[in-house]
């Protein structure tokens, strides 16, 4: 095994573990810190397949916004000061089942996989870069529209978001 | 991957490290000197000559003073919620570049840990992971005060580092890179201040939200607020979020030199190789004066009302901030057609 | 075989967190510990403390948090755009242009809505 194999390991261990403690821990707020480790452990795995970018934009959004938004919703329910938040509800068998059957959906799709064989190729002048991305990005040929339509996705569930939490004022 | 190689990556962050504690200690002093100098008091003079040794007396008081857990704190949080505030920015310097390569013994060694290659992306990442220490403190602590000063300020982080972000823009636009190196190779000649004056201020008020600083320090509004979300911290838990304050200072500094003036260079000056070693104290230079200005704002402005303060952030500081950033992009593009 | 060009951060990394936890031991290891139970009472200027510390909060901190990931993200797509703002052009300006005045629909709309205020 290599270095990188051994990080590699280390790191998935660290992400799958914190992400077992968020949906196990009963303390809600402990839950959305142990979620925000599980996301900076994928940051991890994506600097070590050398996407810097993605990484850094994981960490910004994800970590920097997104759980930001999720420890100010909890905050905001009412168990937040007690700490005996029922850990199951009435539909844990129905989910553990779902988690099962979806388990074992990708179990047996990837089996046919070769991506787990073959070596990554090294890195030349040729390997996709940011450059290629942010041309991509914008290119009428690329994903224009989506990158277009993703502003309209945002603001719809900004506007959303305001008229639940504040419209009916 | 080499074995000298990792050898020279501990040895230059650990240089960072003592740089940025050393740099912690003194500026603290610096500026209860300087606010002295402003009120026309003479300021902290008796532990050594001139009071130079005042910092360290400080150190070792906080190291034997007594630390309260409160009993119905969460206490791992407790705990960890200074270490979670001080690692980021301590981790945030990766990316500053001191100078260009030196040559250390027949050995080319670049005086910057990383240049990644979306330094400034890099830069917001880890300002954006700063919050949590913040709010952890708060909420951990199972305090009034806390509480509402660690939420109140985490709101504040997060609504200045839009104008920030924006302000990041500017010079990427300029230099057509986000590496902090590019950034400063770009500004040979002409500082990016001459292009950017807005975004340039817009980066000083936004960093000075940033690092909860005065006229922006609602965290510690003691007035209403007794300390924040430090609040039942005290001894070296205290001097931890001490050090992350000082130090988010002396980085804030050191980036706003880095985009804005310049850097470790100095306009119109070709370094020959032997003279690469002035790098480090030319950007230190510059850290020192925006230092000094980040005092005497604190010593000239009252603090805002909260209310005020977001909507500043909101309604000013964001619009103008998108507003330089799409004036600049027209003139970039208009330029290089 | 080229280094990832981020293991000089773990390093910082590593040694950063190594000093934090120096500083969290000796803290342990010289300050005095003589705990009372008034000492560990949460501290409200002197009185004695009335309900619980933490408590639910006001939905304005969420309603920032929810502005604040939509223009978080319209700076991370602005980034890379910066870098090749040149190349792209004229082209480049219009797309950003178009993306940013739906943005700024959704900003008046909050703005309007009193989303910003904080009262």
């Amino acid at each position: 095994m290599t270095v990188m194999q051994i990080l590699f390991l280390l790191i998935g261990l660290v992400t799958l573990a914190a992400s077992v403690m968020v949906v196990s821990t009963r303390n809600m707020v402990r839950a959305a810190l142990y979620l925000i480790v599980t996301l900076f452990g994928v940051a991890v795995l994506y600097v070590l397949l050398n996407a810097g970018f993605f990484a850094v934009v994981q960490v910004v959004i994800y970590i920097g916004a997104i759980s930001i938004l999720f420890i100010f919703a909890v905050m905001l329910t009412r168990d937040v000061t007690g700490l005996q938040a029922a850990a199951f509800n009435r539909t844990w068998l129905l989910a553990a089942f779902l988690a099962l059957v979806l388990f074992g959906g990708l179990f047996l799709a990837l089996q046919g996989w070769s991506g787990f064989e073959t070596v990554p190729p090294a890195f030349t002048d040729d390997t996709p870069t940011i450059r290629d991305l942010g041309l991509a990005l914008v290119s009428p040929d690329g994903y224009v529209i989506p990158f277009e339509v993703a502003s309209v996705l945002l603001v719809a569930a900004m506007i959303g978001a305001i008229y639940v939490a504040w419209g009916r004022k | 991957m080499d074995a000298a190689l990792i050898w020279e990556w501990i040895i230059k962050s650990a240089i960072v490290l003592l740089i940025m504690t050393g740099g912690f200690a003194y500026t603290t002093f610096y500026e209860r000197r300087l606010l002295a100098r402003i009120q026309t008091r003479i300021g902290p003079n008796r532990a050594g000559p001139w009071g130079i040794l005042q910092p360290v007396a400080d150190g070792v008081k906080l190291i034997f003073k007594e630390e309260l857990i409160p009993a119905q704190a969460d206490k791992v949080l407790f705990v960890l919620a200074p270490v979670i505030t001080v690692i980021p920015a301590l981790v945030i310097t990766a990316v500053m570049p001191w100078g260009g390569v030196v040559n250390i013994f027949g050995r080319q060694v670049p005086l910057y840990i990383a240049d990644v290659n979306v330094g400034v992306l890099y830069i917001m990442a880890i300002a954006s992971i700063s919050v949590y220490g913040i709010v952890l403190a708060g909420w951990s602590s199972n305090n009034k005060y806390a509480m509402l000063g660690g939420l109140r300020s985490s709101a504040q982080m997060i609504s200045y580092e839009l104008a920030l972000g924006l302000a990041f823009v500017g010079p990427v636009l300029i230099a057509g890179s986000m590496s902090l190196v590019d950034i400063v190779e770009k500004q040979r000649d002409i500082w990016f201040v001459v292009y950017q004056p807005v975004g340039f201020i817009i980066f000083l008020i936004a960093t000075l939200a940033e690092v909860n600083r005065a006229p922006f320090d609602m965290p510690e509004a003691e007035q209403e607020l007794t300390a924040g979300y430090h609040t039942e911290y005290s001894g070296m838990k205290f001097a931890l979020f001490f050090m992350a304050e000082y130090i988010k200072m002396i980085a804030v500094s050191a980036f706003a030199a880095t985009l804005f003036l310049g850097g470790y260079r100095l306009p119109f000056i070709e370094y020959p190789d032997w003279l690469e070693w002035i790098g480090p104290f030319v950007l230190l230079a510059k850290i020192i004066v925006l230092l000094g200005g980040m005092i005497w704002v604190r010593a000239t402005l009252p603090r805002f009302r909260y209310d005020r303060l977001m909507a500043f952030g909101w309604k000013i500081m964001f619009p103008l901030a998108l507003a330089n950033v799409l004036v600049t992009a027209v003139i970039v593009v208009i330029l290089s057609a | 075989m080229i280094p990832n060009e981020y293991l000089p951060i773990a390093v910082l990394f590593i040694l950063a967190t190594g000093l934090a936890a120096l500083v969290i031991i000796l803290g342990h290891a010289f300050g005095p510990r003589r705990p009372t139970a008034r000492k560990l009472m949460p501290y409200e200027s002197g009185m004695t403390p009335i309900g619980p510390g933490t408590r639910r909060i006001r939905v304005a901190f969420y309603m920032i948090a929810v502005d604040f990931i939509l223009f978080d993200i319209e700076v991370v797509f602005f980034l890379p755009w910066a870098v090749y703002a040149r190349e792209l052009s004229y082209y480049g300006l219009l797309v950003i242009g178009i993306f940013t005045v739906l943005l700024l629909v959704g900003f008046i709309y909050a703005w309007k809505k009193g989303a910003l205020e904080w009262e």
